[in-house]
């Protein structure tokens, strides 16, 4: 039951537009960093580029998702109208208008400092004024989705909140938490100095509260992909969810783990001590066991799934699947490059394995293996099964869904792959060109040739699926019934108030918090002279 | 259908296939963590322990990163020393001249924005923020010609900030560091 379906299109629409944009530039920057392009061009285009694909990739398009997304579960899961459509309204234009701001001065040059902001280089005040409406928008999403979600528990005493719902806040309660860190950074360092009111800037400082925002905002991401493992595709495969508990309890680890770890990315930083680095380094550790619960649960569910399709045998269920649904062929996908892009995660989350490829293209060919390939080969996967709910007409160009996930899954692996192989060999990160001439460099040449054209299979395959919703929205008209969610195996008579609510691990999330970065901040902002002066980016000053 | 003593027997065996996965996950992630501590421990891996400040005003006008005291120093006890500074968009020294199998320290730190350095072909690779000081321990273990790349995003000069290192023979080092204070490979 879907009232509010202009909201939740006008998400996923301008989320997939901005995806498209993004997606373009990203094929240009393979293109002209590679041996394929022509020595000399501007290397300015290219790192404002980058920062239009970073902004909109990593803020804006999977804060879309989540919001729209969440709308949808919020009706769907509680079967009631969401409370506060007009608020919604609100954050979305927030988030659009938002988007728009920062990516003017991006597009004009005035803000080439990447979507990680490296302080003490200082931008176009606008851009990070855009940013924060964005993050402003989506507080507006997180506010709705306690209110609801605590409503619906006062009408409805004992009952289990809907799992899908459960997930659903504990995704934007791990964002509204984990995005305070770079709200820290620019509203109390970065904005002073870009509107002139200051003119230095601890850099040091800068990155801790940014590495509080920088991992957590991967689970941020992750959040969605997760609840349609667990809510989407056991019943688009005709099975049953192998367990209720185990999701919940995975969910919660992502909100009190993911967190109190960001510091792994500032393993090479001198401004943090070697104590605090451990200490994040096993908080990451522990960061995989959701993973590993959840692998172990979708898999499962499959099973059932298949065996009750009629599958027999220790491996012969796997042929049994519904491989020609695109569901299940997105998930298993999924699966797969999630436990490539996993296992480099564990690599990285150790110290002295981290040295070898911290800032090289390894670090790039990771979090697209995870964010670009696991979690986004779901998006598509919740718009397929979602978007006959919004349209009210049929999507059915399986075959064109079918060839669209292949080529995603073909495009992020050999884009990827040689992105890993070369951080290896220690080509950094980050940069617009490489001199393919220096026999120093000249080994890398082919392996970057071969991203480039992974980027190409990306870009061909982003336009079909853009392809594949347009004609969505020209497809028969026909009702699609209410939209469901997955149902346990053993539906639990009565579940724990542990995990029917979130009080504790609120406390938990933020008492970690405060254990792992107190320390840390407070040795920064007690430390004198370390405030350097901002070096402006784009401005003649 | 199935009956209600076939439901609760398929729910204990769910929970109990789901216990032990649970159990080999923590055991996996327990022995990875475990891995890395015992690493850092026994083989000084460790990242650098304290935090350290260096003001990127003053740099070149006192302090140990003035001009006359960058490059490589042979010290008392027998080890190296380099300092260094990135700045945009090179490294002072440009060319970092170091001996093989002796132990190294190097102390760098940024004079404007921040920037990085790994050497290729090596496990060296560290951030330099404007104002703390990087202090990290390294070893060569054969002589050998390497680049050296800022690997930190620095502005639109960012792709041509790239240094060189040159790991020498121990002896021939010793011979160069007898007749110089400080070395480079520009001398």
């Amino acid at each position: 039951m879907l009232t509010n379906r202009p909201l939740i299109a006008a998400h996923f629409w301008l989320a997939f537009i901005v995806f498209g944009v993004a997606l373009v530039l990203g094929a240009w920057q393979m293109f002209v960093r590679s041996p394929l392009n022509a020595w000399h061009f501007n290397p300015e285009f290219y790192y404002r580029s980058v920062t239009a694909h970073g902004s909109a990739m990593g803020y804006v398009f999977p804060t879309l998702i989540a919001m729209g997304f969440g709308y949808a579960i919020t009706e769907a899961s509680l079967e009631k109208e969401l409370i506060g459509r007009r608020w919604a309204w609100a954050g979305f234009l927030l988030v659009a208008v938002g988007a728009v701001v920062a990516m003017i001065p991006v597009s004009l040059g005035l803000a080439s400092v990447l979507y990680t902001f490296y302080p003490p280089m200082v931008g176009n005040p606008f851009y990070y004024i855009g940013v924060v409406m964005v993050v402003v928008g989506s507080w507006i999403w997180v506010a709705l989705m306690v209110t609801n979600f605590v409503i619906w528990k006062r009408e409805n005493p004992g009952k289990p909140v809907p799992l899908a719902m459960y997930a659903n806040v504990a995704g934007s309660l791990l964002w509204g938490w984990t995005a305070v860190g770079a709200a820290l950074e620019i509203l109390f360092q970065i904005l002073p100095v870009a509107l002139g009111l200051k003119s230095t800037i601890d850099a040091g400082l800068a990155r801790v509260f940014f590495s509080w925002t920088l991992h957590a905002i991967v689970y941020f991401w992750l959040i969605p992909t997760y609840i349609a493992y667990y809510t989407i595709f056991p019943r688009a495969i005709g099975g049953r969810l192998f367990s209720d508990a185990m999701a919940r309890i995975s969910f919660i680890l992502f909100v009190v783990v993911a967190m109190p770890i960001g510091v792994h990315h500032l393993f090479a930083d001198p401004q943090v001590g070697a104590g605090f680095k451990f200490m994040h380094s096993v908080f990451t550790g522990l960061v995989a066991l959701p993973t590993l619960l959840t692998v172990f649960t979708i898999c499962a569910s499959a099973e059932i799934a298949s065996r009750l399709r009629g599958g027999r045998g220790a491996f012969g269920w796997i042929g049994a699947l519904p491989w020609s649904n695109p569901i299940m062929l997105a998930t298993a996908l999924s699966l797969v490059m999630l436990g490539f892009g996993g296992a480099g995660g564990l690599i990285n989350m150790s110290y002295q394995l981290d040295a070898t490829v911290h800032n090289t293209q390894w670090i790039t060919g990771h979090f697209h293996l995870i964010f670009g390939g696991a979690i986004v080969i779901m998006y598509f996967a919740i718009a397929y099964d979602l978007w006959p709910h919004l349209t009210g007409r049929a999507l059915d160009s399986f075959g064109l869904m079918r060839t669209q996930l292949w080529l995603w899954f073909v495009g992020m692996i050999v884009t990827t792959f040689p992105w890993h192989y070369v951080g290896i060999l220690g080509m950094p990160r980050r940069m617009a060109y490489y001199d393919y001439a220096n026999p120093a460099v000249s080994p890398q040449a082919v392996s970057v040739t071969m991203s480039a054209i992974g980027g190409f299979i990306l870009l061909l395959s982003g336009l079909l699926f853009l392809l594949v919703l347009i004609r969505g929205q020209f497809g028969a008209r026909g009702e699609a019934g209410a939209y469901r969610f997955a149902v346990p195996l053993h539906m639990p008579a009565r579940i724990p108030v542990a995990l029917n609510s979130f009080g504790l691990w609120l406390a938990l999330m933020v008492g970690l918090t405060v254990v792992n970065y107190g320390f840390p901040i407070a040795q920064l902002m007690a430390l004198n002279e370390t405030s350097v002066p901002a070096v402006y980016v784009g401005a003649s000053r | 259908m199935a009956s209600e003593t076939d439901h609760s027997l398929g729910e204990a065996v769910a929970a109990r296939v789901e216990r032990r996965w649970a159990t080999l996950s923590i055991i996996i992630v327990g022995l990875l963590v475990g891995m890395a501590a015992y690493i850092g421990i026994h083989q000084a891996t460790m990242p650098q322990g304290r935090v350290e400040t260096a003001d990127p005003k003053t740099l070149h006008l006192s302090g140990e990163f003035i001009e006359s005291n960058l490059g490589s120093e042979m010290q008392a006890d027998g080890s190296v020393t380099v300092r260094a500074i990135g700045q945009q968009y090179s490294f002072t020294p440009q060319c970092i001249v170091v001996p093989a199998e002796m132990p190294i320290t190097f102390r760098a730190t940024s004079a404007d924005v921040v920037h990085g350095f790994l050497i290729e072909g090596t496990n060296v690779n560290t951030m330099l923020v404007p104002g703390y000081v990087t202090d990290l321990p390294v070893r060569f273990k054969a002589a050998g010609d390497h680049v050296m790349p800022c690997q930190e995003f620095c502005g639109i000069g960012h792709q041509g900030m790239w240094g060189k290192v040159k790991v020498i023979d121990k002896a021939a080092f010793r011979d160069l560091a007898a007749a110089k204070r400080r070395l480079t490979c520009v001398d």
